[in-house]
Protein backbone atom coordinates (compact mmCIF):
# COMPACT_ATOMS: atom_id res chain seq x y z
CA UNK A 1 0.00 0.00 0.00
CA UNK A 2 2.59 2.25 1.01
CA UNK A 3 4.47 1.77 -2.23
CA UNK A 4 1.28 2.32 -4.42
CA UNK A 5 1.05 5.91 -2.17
CA UNK A 6 4.78 6.77 -2.99
CA UNK A 7 4.54 5.86 -7.00
CA UNK A 8 1.25 7.84 -7.15
CA UNK A 9 3.37 10.95 -5.46
CA UNK A 10 6.30 10.55 -7.51
CA UNK A 11 4.19 10.36 -10.64
CA UNK A 12 1.81 13.82 -9.78
CA UNK A 13 5.28 15.57 -8.73
CA UNK A 14 8.40 15.84 -10.57
CA UNK A 15 9.84 12.68 -9.44
CA UNK A 16 13.68 14.06 -9.74
CA UNK A 17 12.77 17.37 -7.74
CA UNK A 18 11.08 15.73 -4.72
CA UNK A 19 13.57 13.57 -2.24
CA UNK A 20 11.38 10.99 -1.10
CA UNK A 21 10.85 10.20 2.32
CA UNK A 22 12.67 6.94 2.59
CA UNK A 23 15.50 7.82 0.08
CA UNK A 24 19.11 7.54 1.45
CA UNK A 25 20.73 11.15 -0.17
CA UNK A 26 24.70 10.08 -1.03
CA UNK A 27 26.27 11.76 2.14
CA UNK A 28 23.70 10.09 4.19
CA UNK A 29 24.76 6.47 3.20
CA UNK A 30 26.34 4.20 5.90
CA UNK A 31 29.01 1.89 4.80
CA UNK A 32 29.47 -0.77 7.65
CA UNK A 33 32.18 -3.69 7.00
CA UNK A 34 32.05 -3.21 3.04
CA UNK A 35 28.33 -3.61 3.55
CA UNK A 36 25.53 -0.98 3.19
CA UNK A 37 22.05 -3.07 4.28
CA UNK A 38 19.05 -1.45 3.19
CA UNK A 39 17.32 -0.05 0.07
CA UNK A 40 19.04 3.10 -0.78
CA UNK A 41 15.19 4.28 -2.71
CA UNK A 42 13.30 2.42 0.15
CA UNK A 43 11.83 0.53 -2.61
CA UNK A 44 12.81 -2.66 -3.99
CA UNK A 45 14.97 -3.02 -7.36
CA UNK A 46 13.28 -3.76 -10.63
CA UNK A 47 15.91 -6.39 -12.35
CA UNK A 48 14.69 -6.13 -15.60
CA UNK A 49 15.16 -2.12 -15.15
CA UNK A 50 18.51 -2.79 -13.91
CA UNK A 51 19.50 -4.68 -16.86
CA UNK A 52 18.80 -1.72 -18.91
CA UNK A 53 20.47 0.33 -17.01
CA UNK A 54 23.79 -1.82 -17.03
CA UNK A 55 24.00 -1.76 -20.75
CA UNK A 56 22.89 1.83 -21.20
CA UNK A 57 25.84 3.59 -22.11
CA UNK A 58 24.71 7.02 -20.26
CA UNK A 59 23.58 5.27 -17.38
CA UNK A 60 25.32 2.65 -15.77
CA UNK A 61 27.53 1.38 -18.13
CA UNK A 62 29.08 -1.49 -16.29
CA UNK A 63 29.56 -3.66 -19.55
CA UNK A 64 32.35 -0.67 -20.39
CA UNK A 65 34.35 -2.75 -18.36
CA UNK A 66 32.75 -5.98 -17.11
CA UNK A 67 31.96 -9.11 -18.80
CA UNK A 68 28.47 -10.67 -18.55
CA UNK A 69 27.47 -13.92 -20.20
CA UNK A 70 23.74 -12.76 -19.52
CA UNK A 71 23.89 -10.10 -21.83
CA UNK A 72 24.86 -11.83 -24.79
CA UNK A 73 23.22 -10.03 -27.41
CA UNK A 74 25.65 -7.16 -26.75
CA UNK A 75 28.56 -7.49 -28.83
CA UNK A 76 31.37 -5.64 -26.74
CA UNK A 77 32.03 -6.48 -22.91
CA UNK A 78 34.98 -5.04 -21.26
CA UNK A 79 37.79 -6.61 -19.16
CA UNK A 80 38.60 -3.99 -16.98
CA UNK A 81 36.92 -5.22 -14.18
CA UNK A 82 36.42 -9.21 -12.68
CA UNK A 83 33.44 -10.89 -15.03
CA UNK A 84 30.28 -10.66 -13.08
CA UNK A 85 29.16 -14.05 -13.69
CA UNK A 86 28.02 -15.24 -10.40
CA UNK A 87 28.18 -12.51 -9.20
CA UNK A 88 26.15 -13.31 -6.19
CA UNK A 89 27.45 -15.84 -5.19
CA UNK A 90 30.55 -14.36 -4.37
CA UNK A 91 28.73 -11.45 -2.25
CA UNK A 92 26.22 -10.51 -0.31
CA UNK A 93 23.47 -7.66 -0.92
CA UNK A 94 24.61 -5.37 1.23
CA UNK A 95 28.68 -5.66 0.02
CA UNK A 96 27.23 -5.51 -4.03
CA UNK A 97 25.32 -2.41 -2.69
CA UNK A 98 28.11 -0.71 -1.26
CA UNK A 99 30.22 -2.13 -4.59
CA UNK A 100 27.99 0.11 -6.56
CA UNK A 101 27.35 3.00 -4.00
CA UNK A 102 31.73 3.72 -3.09
CA UNK A 103 33.92 0.98 -4.18
CA UNK A 104 36.45 3.10 -3.34
CA UNK A 105 35.07 4.00 0.52
CA UNK A 106 33.89 0.50 0.86
CA UNK A 107 37.43 -1.71 -0.22
CA UNK A 108 39.61 -0.20 -2.49
CA UNK A 109 40.90 3.91 -2.48
CA UNK A 110 42.97 2.97 -5.69
CA UNK A 111 39.89 1.37 -7.66
CA UNK A 112 39.44 2.78 -11.34
CA UNK A 113 35.77 2.05 -10.46
CA UNK A 114 33.66 4.53 -10.71
CA UNK A 115 31.30 5.48 -7.35
CA UNK A 116 27.59 5.39 -8.64
CA UNK A 117 25.94 6.89 -5.43
CA UNK A 118 28.44 9.20 -4.43
CA UNK A 119 29.39 12.78 -4.56
CA UNK A 120 33.32 12.16 -3.52
CA UNK A 121 33.99 13.11 -7.40
CA UNK A 122 36.81 13.75 -9.21
CA UNK A 123 38.48 17.72 -9.80
CA UNK A 124 37.20 19.64 -12.59
CA UNK A 125 33.60 17.74 -12.61
CA UNK A 126 31.65 19.17 -15.46
CA UNK A 127 29.42 21.50 -14.98
CA UNK A 128 26.52 19.36 -15.98
CA UNK A 129 27.39 16.92 -13.67
CA UNK A 130 28.04 18.81 -10.55
CA UNK A 131 26.91 18.30 -7.64
CA UNK A 132 25.53 15.19 -9.17
CA UNK A 133 25.66 11.22 -8.71
CA UNK A 134 26.10 9.01 -11.39
CA UNK A 135 22.85 6.80 -10.91
CA UNK A 136 20.02 7.63 -8.52
CA UNK A 137 19.00 5.81 -5.73
CA UNK A 138 16.12 3.28 -7.24
CA UNK A 139 18.60 3.19 -10.43
CA UNK A 140 21.15 1.68 -7.79
CA UNK A 141 18.39 -0.67 -6.33
CA UNK A 142 17.79 -2.18 -10.02
CA UNK A 143 21.28 -2.49 -10.78
CA UNK A 144 21.49 -4.47 -7.74
CA UNK A 145 18.37 -6.40 -7.83
CA UNK A 146 19.46 -7.29 -11.44
CA UNK A 147 23.26 -8.63 -9.87
CA UNK A 148 21.57 -10.68 -7.67
CA UNK A 149 19.80 -12.69 -9.89
CA UNK A 150 23.14 -13.38 -11.84
CA UNK A 151 23.79 -16.95 -9.61
CA UNK A 152 25.81 -20.05 -10.61
CA UNK A 153 25.89 -22.05 -7.73
CA UNK B 1 19.45 -9.31 4.38
CA UNK B 2 21.92 -11.65 3.47
CA UNK B 3 25.34 -11.13 6.21
CA UNK B 4 27.91 -13.72 5.63
CA UNK B 5 29.85 -12.28 8.58
CA UNK B 6 33.35 -10.58 8.98
CA UNK B 7 35.51 -13.59 7.85
CA UNK B 8 34.03 -14.48 4.36
CA UNK B 9 33.30 -10.99 3.93
CA UNK B 10 37.46 -9.94 4.84
CA UNK B 11 38.27 -13.09 2.69
CA UNK B 12 35.85 -11.46 -0.30
CA UNK B 13 37.49 -8.56 0.09
CA UNK B 14 40.98 -9.76 -0.68
CA UNK B 15 40.14 -11.56 -3.70
CA UNK B 16 38.80 -8.48 -5.04
CA UNK B 17 41.56 -6.75 -3.94
CA UNK B 18 43.65 -8.73 -5.92
CA UNK B 19 41.84 -8.19 -8.83
CA UNK B 20 41.69 -4.65 -9.00
CA UNK B 21 45.65 -4.10 -7.64
CA UNK B 22 46.87 -6.51 -10.37
CA UNK B 23 45.18 -5.64 -13.09
CA UNK B 24 45.58 -7.87 -16.17
CA UNK B 25 47.59 -6.53 -19.15
CA UNK B 26 46.10 -8.41 -22.12
CA UNK B 27 49.89 -7.80 -24.70
CA UNK B 28 49.73 -5.98 -27.25
CA UNK B 29 49.87 -7.74 -30.98
CA UNK B 30 52.74 -8.90 -32.66
CA UNK B 31 52.79 -7.00 -35.77
CA UNK B 32 55.21 -5.20 -37.51
CA UNK B 33 54.91 -1.59 -38.42
CA UNK B 34 56.60 -1.47 -42.12
CA UNK B 35 56.05 1.37 -44.22
CA UNK B 36 57.75 1.54 -47.60
CA UNK B 37 60.30 -1.04 -46.91
CA UNK B 38 61.40 0.91 -43.87
CA UNK B 39 60.89 -0.68 -40.16
CA UNK B 40 59.28 1.24 -37.74
CA UNK B 41 60.14 0.59 -34.04
CA UNK B 42 56.56 0.45 -32.48
CA UNK B 43 58.15 -0.93 -28.63
CA UNK B 44 61.10 -0.12 -26.85
CA UNK B 45 62.42 -0.60 -23.59
CA UNK B 46 60.68 2.21 -21.10
CA UNK B 47 62.91 4.72 -20.37
CA UNK B 48 64.81 4.94 -16.56
CA UNK B 49 61.85 6.40 -14.52
CA UNK B 50 59.03 5.00 -16.31
CA UNK B 51 56.38 3.10 -14.17
CA UNK B 52 56.36 0.65 -16.98
CA UNK B 53 58.68 -2.29 -18.28
CA UNK B 54 57.61 -1.62 -22.22
CA UNK B 55 56.77 0.86 -23.70
CA UNK B 56 54.20 0.40 -27.53
CA UNK B 57 53.23 3.04 -29.80
CA UNK B 58 49.01 2.55 -30.24
CA UNK B 59 49.24 1.22 -33.27
CA UNK B 60 50.14 -2.10 -31.80
CA UNK B 61 46.62 -1.81 -30.40
CA UNK B 62 44.61 -1.57 -33.36
CA UNK B 63 42.92 -3.61 -36.00
CA UNK B 64 44.83 -5.19 -38.39
CA UNK B 65 42.23 -3.07 -40.78
CA UNK B 66 43.54 0.26 -39.32
CA UNK B 67 46.57 -1.21 -38.65
CA UNK B 68 47.51 -1.49 -42.74
CA UNK B 69 45.85 2.01 -42.94
CA UNK B 70 49.34 3.50 -41.50
CA UNK B 71 51.34 0.57 -43.56
CA UNK B 72 50.86 2.42 -47.13
CA UNK B 73 51.28 6.24 -47.70
CA UNK B 74 48.69 6.45 -50.93
CA UNK B 75 46.04 4.35 -48.41
CA UNK B 76 46.84 6.62 -45.44
CA UNK B 77 44.07 9.21 -45.25
CA UNK B 78 46.37 11.64 -43.19
CA UNK B 79 48.25 12.05 -46.16
CA UNK B 80 45.43 14.62 -47.81
CA UNK B 81 46.26 17.15 -44.81
CA UNK B 82 50.06 16.50 -45.53
CA UNK B 83 49.98 17.64 -49.68
CA UNK B 84 47.44 20.59 -48.19
CA UNK B 85 50.58 21.45 -45.96
CA UNK B 86 53.34 21.18 -48.82
CA UNK B 87 50.89 23.92 -50.82
CA UNK B 88 51.00 26.25 -48.10
CA UNK B 89 54.37 25.56 -47.06
CA UNK B 90 55.53 27.74 -50.88
CA UNK B 91 52.55 30.43 -49.79
CA UNK B 92 53.77 33.70 -49.47
CA UNK B 93 51.26 35.30 -46.79
CA UNK B 94 51.82 38.30 -44.46
CA UNK B 95 52.98 41.53 -44.45
CA UNK B 96 56.96 40.35 -44.86
CA UNK B 97 55.66 38.66 -47.92
CA UNK B 98 57.15 34.99 -47.06
CA UNK B 99 56.58 31.67 -47.31
CA UNK B 100 57.39 28.87 -44.54
CA UNK B 101 59.77 28.00 -47.73
CA UNK B 102 61.85 31.62 -47.47
CA UNK B 103 63.40 30.79 -44.41
CA UNK B 104 63.13 26.75 -44.21
CA UNK B 105 63.39 25.60 -47.87
CA UNK B 106 62.26 22.02 -48.20
CA UNK B 107 60.39 20.99 -45.33
CA UNK B 108 62.85 18.10 -44.60
CA UNK B 109 65.07 20.47 -43.10
CA UNK B 110 63.30 20.20 -40.24
CA UNK B 111 63.65 16.42 -39.74
CA UNK B 112 64.10 15.74 -35.90
CA UNK B 113 62.46 18.79 -34.71
CA UNK B 114 58.82 16.58 -33.72
CA UNK B 115 61.12 14.27 -31.93
CA UNK B 116 62.05 17.47 -29.32
CA UNK B 117 58.79 18.59 -28.44
CA UNK B 118 57.72 20.21 -26.29
CA UNK B 119 61.08 21.44 -25.87
CA UNK B 120 61.92 24.57 -23.27
CA UNK B 121 61.48 28.22 -25.12
CA UNK B 122 64.00 30.89 -23.69
CA UNK B 123 61.87 33.71 -25.77
CA UNK B 124 58.93 32.76 -23.69
CA UNK B 125 60.28 31.45 -20.69
CA UNK B 126 58.03 27.71 -21.21
CA UNK B 127 57.53 24.78 -23.10
CA UNK B 128 57.17 25.75 -26.75
CA UNK B 129 54.94 23.02 -28.88
CA UNK B 130 55.01 22.60 -32.46
CA UNK B 131 51.74 25.08 -32.82
CA UNK B 132 53.26 27.23 -30.47
CA UNK B 133 56.37 27.77 -32.89
CA UNK B 134 54.73 27.52 -36.44
CA UNK B 135 52.51 30.67 -34.51
CA UNK B 136 55.99 32.64 -33.98
CA UNK B 137 57.24 32.29 -37.59
CA UNK B 138 53.94 33.34 -38.92
CA UNK B 139 53.56 36.69 -36.45
CA UNK B 140 57.10 37.16 -36.16
CA UNK B 141 58.59 36.87 -39.06
CA UNK B 142 55.89 36.34 -41.66
CA UNK B 143 53.61 39.44 -40.58
CA UNK B 144 50.99 37.34 -40.93
CA UNK B 145 47.77 36.39 -38.43
CA UNK B 146 48.26 33.27 -36.20
CA UNK B 147 46.55 29.86 -36.46
CA UNK B 148 44.61 28.28 -34.07
CA UNK B 149 45.40 25.39 -32.23
CA UNK B 150 43.06 23.18 -34.20
CA UNK B 151 42.23 25.51 -37.48
CA UNK B 152 42.91 22.82 -40.65
CA UNK B 153 45.87 24.56 -42.03
CA UNK B 154 47.83 24.20 -38.06
CA UNK B 155 47.10 20.88 -37.58
CA UNK B 156 48.11 20.40 -41.50
CA UNK B 157 51.41 22.08 -40.91
CA UNK B 158 51.99 20.15 -38.05
CA UNK B 159 51.45 16.86 -39.47
CA UNK B 160 54.18 17.95 -42.69
CA UNK B 161 56.61 19.24 -40.33
CA UNK B 162 56.42 15.98 -37.89
CA UNK B 163 56.27 13.37 -41.20
CA UNK B 164 59.84 15.03 -41.40
CA UNK B 165 60.55 13.05 -38.03
CA UNK B 166 58.74 9.55 -38.99
CA UNK B 167 61.09 6.69 -37.36
CA UNK B 168 63.15 8.76 -35.56
CA UNK B 169 62.85 8.10 -31.59
CA UNK B 170 60.90 10.76 -29.23
CA UNK B 171 63.69 12.32 -27.09
CA UNK B 172 62.27 15.35 -24.86
CA UNK B 173 63.81 17.17 -22.57
CA UNK B 174 63.22 16.73 -19.02
CA UNK B 175 65.51 17.90 -17.16
CA UNK B 176 66.76 21.69 -16.48
CA UNK B 177 64.00 23.99 -16.70
CA UNK B 178 61.57 21.37 -18.40
CA UNK B 179 61.81 19.62 -14.94
CA UNK B 180 59.31 21.83 -13.48
CA UNK B 181 56.49 21.43 -16.26
CA UNK B 182 57.16 17.32 -16.33
CA UNK B 183 56.20 17.00 -13.08
CA UNK B 184 53.62 19.39 -13.25
CA UNK B 185 52.16 17.17 -16.06
CA UNK B 186 53.24 14.04 -13.94
CA UNK B 187 50.91 15.87 -11.42
CA UNK B 188 47.95 15.97 -13.86
CA UNK B 189 48.53 12.54 -15.40
CA UNK B 190 47.91 10.66 -11.74
CA UNK B 191 44.77 13.20 -10.84
CA UNK B 192 41.25 11.80 -10.84
CA UNK B 193 39.36 14.07 -12.32
CA UNK B 194 35.47 14.19 -13.80
CA UNK B 195 32.39 12.57 -12.20
CA UNK B 196 34.02 9.25 -13.17
CA UNK B 197 36.67 10.05 -10.96
CA UNK B 198 39.45 8.68 -13.08
CA UNK B 199 43.17 9.56 -14.04
CA UNK B 200 45.30 8.93 -17.62
CA UNK B 201 46.94 6.66 -15.31
CA UNK B 202 43.73 4.39 -14.26
CA UNK B 203 43.36 3.23 -18.11
CA UNK B 204 46.54 3.89 -20.17
CA UNK B 205 48.68 2.18 -17.12
CA UNK B 206 46.87 -0.16 -15.02
CA UNK B 207 44.90 -1.35 -18.28
CA UNK B 208 46.40 -0.74 -21.30
CA UNK B 209 45.47 -3.95 -23.56
CA UNK B 210 41.99 -4.12 -22.31
CA UNK B 211 39.05 -3.49 -24.02
CA UNK B 212 36.58 -1.40 -22.39
CA UNK B 213 33.52 -1.82 -23.78
CA UNK B 214 34.78 -1.43 -27.72
CA UNK B 215 37.71 0.59 -27.35
CA UNK B 216 41.23 -1.33 -26.54
CA UNK B 217 43.32 0.81 -24.37
CA UNK B 218 46.41 1.83 -25.10
CA UNK B 219 49.21 3.21 -23.38
CA UNK B 220 48.17 6.59 -24.48
CA UNK B 221 51.42 7.64 -26.46
CA UNK B 222 51.26 10.83 -28.52
CA UNK B 223 54.59 9.64 -30.80
CA UNK B 224 52.31 9.27 -34.10
CA UNK B 225 50.45 12.84 -33.58
CA UNK B 226 48.63 14.90 -35.21
CA UNK B 227 46.71 11.31 -35.52
CA UNK B 228 44.29 10.42 -38.14
CA UNK B 229 41.40 9.44 -36.14
CA UNK B 230 38.76 7.53 -37.74
CA UNK B 231 36.06 8.69 -35.46
CA UNK B 232 37.11 12.09 -36.36
CA UNK B 233 36.88 11.46 -40.25
CA UNK B 234 40.32 13.65 -40.13
CA UNK B 235 43.61 14.56 -38.30
CA UNK B 236 43.25 16.34 -34.45
CA UNK B 237 45.89 17.38 -32.37
CA UNK B 238 47.30 15.79 -29.16
CA UNK B 239 45.54 18.55 -27.12
CA UNK B 240 42.19 17.53 -28.87
CA UNK B 241 42.35 14.25 -27.78
CA UNK B 242 43.16 14.99 -24.10
CA UNK B 243 40.21 17.13 -24.25
CA UNK B 244 38.13 14.18 -25.20
CA UNK B 245 39.59 11.63 -22.84
CA UNK B 246 38.27 14.52 -20.52
CA UNK B 247 34.68 14.96 -21.12
CA UNK B 248 34.53 11.23 -21.26
CA UNK B 249 35.52 11.15 -18.02
CA UNK B 250 33.03 13.71 -17.26
CA UNK B 251 35.09 16.62 -16.41
CA UNK B 252 35.84 19.95 -17.22
CA UNK B 253 38.75 19.81 -19.71
CA UNK B 254 41.60 22.06 -19.92
CA UNK B 255 41.91 24.66 -23.09
CA UNK B 256 44.21 23.62 -26.08
CA UNK B 257 47.22 25.19 -25.78
CA UNK B 258 47.05 26.01 -21.78
CA UNK B 259 49.79 25.73 -19.98
CA UNK B 260 48.13 22.44 -17.84
CA UNK B 261 47.87 20.54 -21.28
CA UNK B 262 51.19 21.82 -22.57
CA UNK B 263 52.78 20.45 -19.09
CA UNK B 264 50.65 16.90 -19.65
CA UNK B 265 51.97 16.57 -23.14
CA UNK B 266 55.66 17.08 -22.46
CA UNK B 267 55.17 14.19 -19.96
CA UNK B 268 53.40 12.07 -21.84
CA UNK B 269 56.10 12.36 -24.66
CA UNK B 270 58.72 11.75 -21.85
CA UNK B 271 57.11 8.68 -21.45
CA UNK B 272 57.19 7.58 -24.65
CA UNK B 273 60.70 8.15 -25.45
CA UNK B 274 62.54 6.16 -27.45
CA UNK B 275 59.39 5.03 -29.80
CA UNK B 276 59.49 6.53 -32.93
CA UNK B 277 57.80 8.88 -34.66
CA UNK B 278 54.69 8.01 -37.08
CA UNK B 279 53.11 11.29 -37.98
CA UNK B 280 50.45 10.95 -39.45
CA UNK B 281 49.56 7.81 -37.87
CA UNK B 282 45.37 6.20 -38.33
CA UNK B 283 43.73 5.22 -35.42
CA UNK B 284 40.08 4.92 -34.44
Amino acid sequence: MRKLIVAATAAILCSTAIALADTVGPNEVKIVDAAVEGSLSGQAGDAAAGRDIMINRKLGNCLACHQNSEIPEQPFHGEVGPPLDGVADRWSEGELRAILVDVKTAMNPDSIMPSFYSLNLGVRVAESFAGKTILQAQQVEDVLAYLMTLKEE
Amino acid sequence: MINRGGIVAALGLSALMAMIVAPAHADPDNNQLIIDGEVIITDVAAPDDSPLDRIYSGWRFRSPETQSLQMDDFENPGFVAVDDAIESWDTAEGSEGKSCASCHSDPSSLAGLRTTLPKWDEATNKPATMENLINRCRTDRMGAEAWGWEQKEMVNMTALVSLQSRGMPVNVQTDGPMAEWIEKGKDLYYTRVGQLNMSCSNCHEDNYGNQIRSDHLSQGQVNGFPVYRLKWAGLGSIHRRFKGCMENIRATPFKRGSDEFIALEAYVASRGAGLAVETPSVRN
